[in-house]
Parts: structure tokens; sequence; C-alpha cells
């Protein structure tokens, strides 16, 4: 846990990213793609909530502490998403119609 | 108090290591891990809202589509560039308190509280828009609370995709709403810490409470990350 000091111009360039990822995700979402567009849009903003993690919240230089708990928030949210979605897709009375 | 002047080499006063911690190294490994720890409670306090969002949204595609439509994509965008930068000014916040330059620690919070308050100021004229013709107010095109008053016929959506429209609206206030509270809540804490570094409260060596107001304010950027285009960029625009 020791004190990584990044540049500021690290700081800099991950602004400019997300600001591009943002430019982008407006561009894509006036395509249609079909399904794609929600991946897409997914997509980047993962992308662009990594940089922010990893950077300006220094994930990158913390202890591996810090991963477990950062994991462990990704578990348990995908957790709740893909077991609600098991069983609302998989109802014959399906509000999903699925 | 006896322990800590007994500690070698404690000054008369006592510092910022507190009497529990061996050394600042500890502490500030110890608080560091608190906030993810909170922040891991709050992607799930959020999470509840997302994962209704995706049961609703496979269910009525349409709906959703429409009542994105009528959201201007353009103030979504505004807001999420002002956000982004006031991550960027928290961020050379932080470096500012990790090099121990107090007065640019200020500078930094407070261009961070101003984009903020930015944020929340185009948030309100976007409510207002949506709330205030449910009161016969204002200049707006029509009501969009979800509730009696909800005028469907401003998304130009058939009769009976009225109620599914509304549930869209519920997700809009609830999740934005949600993420503007805690900017609410985050706003007056920033301050709080900009006045302590202006009074020199923080060093190269201890400015804990810094990164953690920090780490509080990109993950309240991350989220609005995910709802710019959740909520904003549904449907072909």
């Amino acid at each position: 846990m020791s004190d990584h000091i990044v540049s500021w111009k690290v700081y800099v360039a991950v602004f400019l990213a997300l600001g591009v990822l943002t430019v982008l995700t407006v561009v894509a979402a006036s395509y249609d793609f079909g399904r794609l567009n929600l991946i897409l849009a997914l997509g980047i903003a993962i992308t662009k909530a990594t940089l922010v993690v990893l950077y300006f919240m220094h994930a990158r230089y913390a202890g591996g502490l810090t991963g477990i708990v950062i994991a462990a928030a990704a578990a348990f949210f995908f957790i709740l998403v893909f077991l609600t979605l098991s069983d609302y897709t998989t109802r014959s009375w399906s509000l999903t119609g699925y | 108090m006896s322990e800590v002047s007994s500690r070698p080499g404690a000054a008369a006063s006592p510092g910022p290591l507190q009497h529990h911690f061996a050394d600042l190294k500890q502490q500030k490994a110890a608080a560091s891990l608190g906030m993810w720890v909170f922040i891991a409670q709050e992607v799930l306090f959020f999470g509840g809202l997302f994962a209704t969002y995706t049961v609703y949204r496979m269910t009525y595609p349409e709906a959703f589509s429409a009542g994105s439509q009528h959201l201007s994509w353009k103030i979504g965008f505004f807001n999420t560039l002002v956000l982004i930068a006031s991550s960027l000014t928290m961020a050379m916040g932080v470096h500012s308190a990790a090099l121990g330059r107090a007065k640019r620690i200020v500078a930094w919070l407070l261009a961070t509280i101003f984009l903020g308050s930015l944020f929340l100021g185009v948030k309100y004229f976007e409510y207002e828009e949506k709330i205030a013709p449910c009161f016969g107010l204002g200049a707006g095109p029509g009501c969009l609370v979800p509730g009696e008053r909800f005028d469907a016929s401003v998304l130009h959506v058939a009769v009976d995709m009225a109620p599914q429209t509304q549930i869209f609206y519920s997700l809009y206030f609830a999740m934005t709403g949600l993420h503007a509270l805690h900017m609410i809540i985050g706003i007056p804490i920033i301050l709080w810490i900009a006045h302590a570094a202006w009074r020199g409260r923080y060093s190269a060596e201890w400015h804990t409470p810094v990164e953690i107001v920090g780490l509080y304010w990109h993950f309240v950027d991350i989220i609005w990350i995910f709802l710019f285009p959740l909520l904003y960029l549904i449907g072909t625009h």
C-alpha cells in the first residue's frame, strides 16, 4: 500500500480516453446494429469504468486485498443479475415472453 | 493519551496517527480497505436497480426505447463530460495531496465541487421540465412523473404502451435520483476535506481522507458512466 505517485499526465491521458469513449458511445448509438448496440454500449461503459478504477482510483497500484474486494463486488453483482435473469427468463408465465 | 506520548518520537501533539494503529501506513491501509468494502456494498445497492432495469428492459424493449428517445442525449452527453472532468480534478487533488501541496489540494477540490454542482444544476433543469407540468407549471412538454398525471402523449406511443413507459420513467427517476443523492452527499464532504486541507491538516505522509473522498467521487462517476448509455441512448438516435 505504499504511495505510488503517478505523473499528472497519466490522469490527463485517462480523462481524454474517457472523453473519446463517451463520444464513441454516442456515435455507436446513432447506428442500428440490432442487438449489438447494447453489447457495444456496455462494452464501452465497462472499459471506461475499468480505466477509472485502475488509474483514478489507483487500484492498479493498491494491494491484493483491494483487488479481492473489487473482484467480490463484481462477483456478487453478477450473481444478483444472473440469478434474477435465470428466474425471469425460464418461467412459463414469463413477463419477458421467453 | 499516555500511550501516545510514550511512543518513541511522538510529539506533544498526537498528530494524525490514532492510538490503535501501529503506524500511518497501517492506518492508511485499514482506511482504504474500509472504503473499498463500502464501495462494494454500494455496487450492490445500485445493483438492485440495475437488475430491475435489466428485467423490465427485456420485457418492454419498445417502451424503453420510446422513453429513452424523449431524453435529451445532448444534455446527458454534456453532463457525462462534466462528471469525468470532475473525476480528473479530483484525481489531481489527490495527486497534489500525495505531493504535499496543500493550496493545490484546495484549488482542485473546489474545481471538483464546481463541476459537481454544474452537473446537479443541469440535472435540476432536466427534472424541472418533467416534473413542473404535473402541477400545471413550467414550459415542459408534459408530465413525465409516473402516476395519474403521467402524460404518455409526449412520448408518441400507443395508449396501451403508456403504463410500460411509466416503468421506464420510474427507473429513470430512481436511478438518476439515487445517483444525484450521492453527489449531494459528496459535495459537502469534499468541502469539509478542502477546509481541512486549507488548515494544513494533510501532508505527503498523511492525506488518506483526501484519497478516500476521491474513491467515493470516482465511484459515483462510474455509476453515471453506466446510466448514460442505459437511459439516454436506447434505440437509434
